[in-house]
């Protein structure tokens, strides 16, 4: 008897031990990955960003160094497009969630008695990704341009002045922002809706909820994580996109954000330092925001 | 709107022709219903046979097919939940998961602006005794407290009309025998009217005032619990609250005040007024504790009805009763019901017995037994499963 008691309590206090090994082991190939594809990048990213020019060097050559002032020159520099970058990104996110959420809606609670219909509205929603982003903006372009049959019309119905442009405006980089981001934000309120226990938004109307008390009670507290899920796929690559506010997409000179100038600083004027810590900055507030975002929300289970 | 009140009273209810079909399924044919101001109504009847879409309907979540509903008096077919006096205590408790048990019970409150939301929420928690676990999140509690929380949901807003889907079912014997007590006085304090809704035959008939079986979305009878017990007019009543021995035969002649049936070649009496049918093919019964367990033949006396001799084939001690299966040839097994006032059984199987019981205790019904067996094929697995041994049985007795 004592003998099998010592024998089962030897095992009982190796399980543990082997079990961490294995997981050790399965963990194996990720912790490679990422240290070989994200911690090496990022520290050489925060290398580049304190290197400071070789004296009499030719342009675009730069020496190890510890130049934080590359970063005080960052942000006195580009302050006006670190700003701008994220009001555009704030701006298309909360349009492609007033977009998306009767979408969802519908989609994922009132369409349930049809189910093909569901699927054919989820296809339709993801039917864009199969054709390039670049040629979608593009597209987009043209169609918003001032030869375009949109604005030639409107002009024609003296609703736009003559002398007036969409395309090169800010208001058309949040529009492009808003279109290409809108099934990152479709798509996780979809799956968080699809599940919605109606049973919930019943009880509500039995408790002399009116239906718009009920969805700002009931509905919208339940599909928090769809939200905030889909406002950070949103909100996160909006932020750094520099394809819809290029002049050759639907920006113009005044609409640049922190992208472009990351783009232009690192290919045309080989100012490696400077983009490297405009890069990290973005990375910084990105992080910062979204830290802050989760914690008021109160889904901190996502982090 | 300023601060809301409660009801002062019940409300009645009055269902009028209602249908509900859903697409390809007929849930509810034809009911007709009135429920006067501060009653208890219990609503009784086998799973899938209607109960919860009745209170669905009356609650609004569901639009009737045909007929309409009448809440105090006033038309409110058309109108939205919310605007319905009524609450509901949901079958499946539908607690909000992203909010407090206490700010769960006050949701109501907060809708019609009472005065004081919060205290009347700790309330109507001390009532289902959940006071300490007020700050909890519902996925905390035990099925058994998710059932209280969602009865003090209701309750505490006080409705003209309340309904109760099943609202004790997952609870122990002791706790339902307290909350059947404090909803009963709740009731009665404020005189509100209660719909409610059990698979439990014992505390509908305690409870209610009323008490009505349904069956296959209909009603198939209503009344007081003890006339609906004692007086049974369907065979589906008479087996489905308590048990009852039922016997089929043809009427031989018919009195002023009873009527004559053949059973097992013996006249069985049935007073007038307690036979549904007085002509042709007719199914009486008796209730098997109204049943007296002889050791010898009686002798024949007026106002009593003997079947036998039978041989008793099973014999059940239940501590309280002693049930004993008695087959008389020509009549199906006969069950009775004795009270243990002796030691023990009196009778070992093989015995040979006869039963007897007073003519005034027995019942006619107004259909036959046989046409009970019958089932829909969208009954219930216990059903079928009952169903699938009877007709095992039957088999190896044939064999
Ligand atoms: N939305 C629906 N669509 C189709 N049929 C339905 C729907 N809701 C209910 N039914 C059917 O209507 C019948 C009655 O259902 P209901 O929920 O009223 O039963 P119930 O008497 O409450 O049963 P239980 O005691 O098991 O809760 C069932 O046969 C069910 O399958
Ligand atoms: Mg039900």
């Amino acid at each position: 008897m004592a003998f099998a008691a010592f024998a089962t309590g030897t095992a009982k206090e190796q399980a543990p031990r082997r079990k961490s090994r294995i997981a050790l082991l399965l963990l194996l190939p990720g912790i490679l990955y990422m240290m070989l594809f994200f911690l090496v990048p990022l520290v050489s990213l925060v290398m580049t960003s304190l290197q400071a020019p070789v004296e009499f060097g030719d342009i675009g050559e730069y020496e190890t160094a510890f130049r934080w002032e590359n970063y005080v020159v960052a942000i006195s520099t580009y302050g006006e497009h670190i700003l701008r970058s994220f009001g555009y990104a704030l701006m298309a996110t909360i349009f492609a969630l007033l977009f998306s959420y009767p979408l969802a809606y519908f989609i994922g609670v009132k369409a349930r008695p049809w189910p093909l219909l569901q699927k054919l509205m989820l296809v339709m929603v993801i039917a864009p990704f199969f054709i390039s982003f670049l040629l979608r903006t593009l597209a987009w372009k043209s169609l918003l341009s001032d030869e375009g049959f949109l604005v030639s019309s409107l002009k024609a119905l003296s609703l736009m002045a003559p002398d007036a442009h969409f395309t090169g405006t800010g208001a058309a980089v949040v529009f492009g922002l808003t279109y290409n981001f809108i099934p990152f934000m479709t798509l996780p309120l979809y799956a968080n809706l699809e599940r919605l226990d109606t049973r919930l938004v019943e009880a509500g109307g039995d408790l002399y909820a009116r239906p718009a008390t009920t969805f700002f009670k009931v509905t919208v507290p339940l599909s928090m994580p769809g939200i905030v899920s889909g406002v950070l796929l949103t909100f996160i690559p909006a932020a750094g996109d520099y394809i819809n506010a290029s002049p050759q997409f639907l920006g113009g000179p005044s609409t640049a954000m922190i992208g472009n100038v990351i783009e232009s600083n690192f290919l045309v004027t080989n100012n490696y330092p400077a983009a490297a810590s405009l890069s990290i900055i973005l990375m910084a507030v990105i992080l910062v925001m979204v830290v802050v975002y989760i914690k008021r929300s109160g889904t901190e289970d996502l982090l | 709107m300023a601060t809301g009140s409660f009801a002062t009273s019940g409300a009645d209810l009055e269902l009028v022709g209602i249908q509900k079909r859903f697409p390809g399924f007929t849930a509810i044919e034809h009911l007709d219903l009135v429920i006067p101001a501060g009653s208890f109504f219990a609503l009784l009847g086998p799973s899938g046979c209607g109960k919860t879409t009745t209170l669905r309907l009356v609650a609004g979540l569901e639009d009737p097919t045909r007929g309409s509903i009448l809440i105090g008096g006033e038309d409110v077919t058309h109108r939205k939940p919310f605007q319905r006096p009524v609450n509901t205590v949901f079958q499946s408790y539908a607690l909000f998961p992203h909010m407090t048990v206490l700010e769960n019970v006050a949701f109501g409150l907060r809708r019609r602006k009472m005065a004081k939301p919060l205290e009347l929420a700790q309330e109507a928690l001390e009532l289902v005794e959940l006071e300490h676990l007020a700050s909890r999140k519902p996925t905390q509690l035990s099925g058994g407290q998710q059932q209280r929380v969602a009865l003090a949901r209701a309750v505490v807003n006080r409705p003209a009309l309340l309904l109760l889907d099943e609202p004790l079912g997952a609870l122990d014997l002791k706790l339902r025998r307290q909350m059947q007590l404090e909803l009963k006085s709740i009731q009665e304090e404020v005189g509100l009217t209660f719909l409610h809704v059990t698979h439990d035959q014992e505390e509908a008939m305690t409870m209610a005032d009323t008490v009505a079986v349904m069956n296959k979305g209909r009603i198939e009878q209503l009344g007081a619990p003890e006339d609906l017990y004692e007086l049974p007019h369907t065979a589906f009543v008479a087996n489905f609250l308590g048990q009852s021995n039922l016997f089929t035969g043809p009427v031989l002649e018919a009195t002023s005040h009873a009527i004559a049936v053949e059973v097992a070649g013996t006249r069985v009496l049935v007073p007038k007024a307690r036979a549904r049918k007085h002509s042709g093919e007719v199914t009486v019964g008796i209730r098997p504790e109204k049943l007296r367990l002889l050791t010898e033949a009686p002798p024949t006396t007026a106002g009593v009805n003997t079947l036998g001799p039978g041989t008793v084939t099973d014999v059940s001690f239940s501590g309280v009763s002693t049930q004993y299966q008695v087959d008389v040839p020509g009549a199906d097994s006969v069950t009775v019901f004795a009270q243990n006032l002796d030691f023990g059984p009196v009778v070992t199987p093989g015995t040979e017995v006869w039963v007897s019981w007073k003519v005034d205790h027995g019942f006619g019904l107004e259909d036959s037994a046989s046409e009970e067996a019958k089932f829909a094929p969208e009954l219930d697995t216990a059903t079928i499963a009952v169903q699938a041994k009877r007709d095992l049985a039957a088999e190896l007795e044939v064999s």
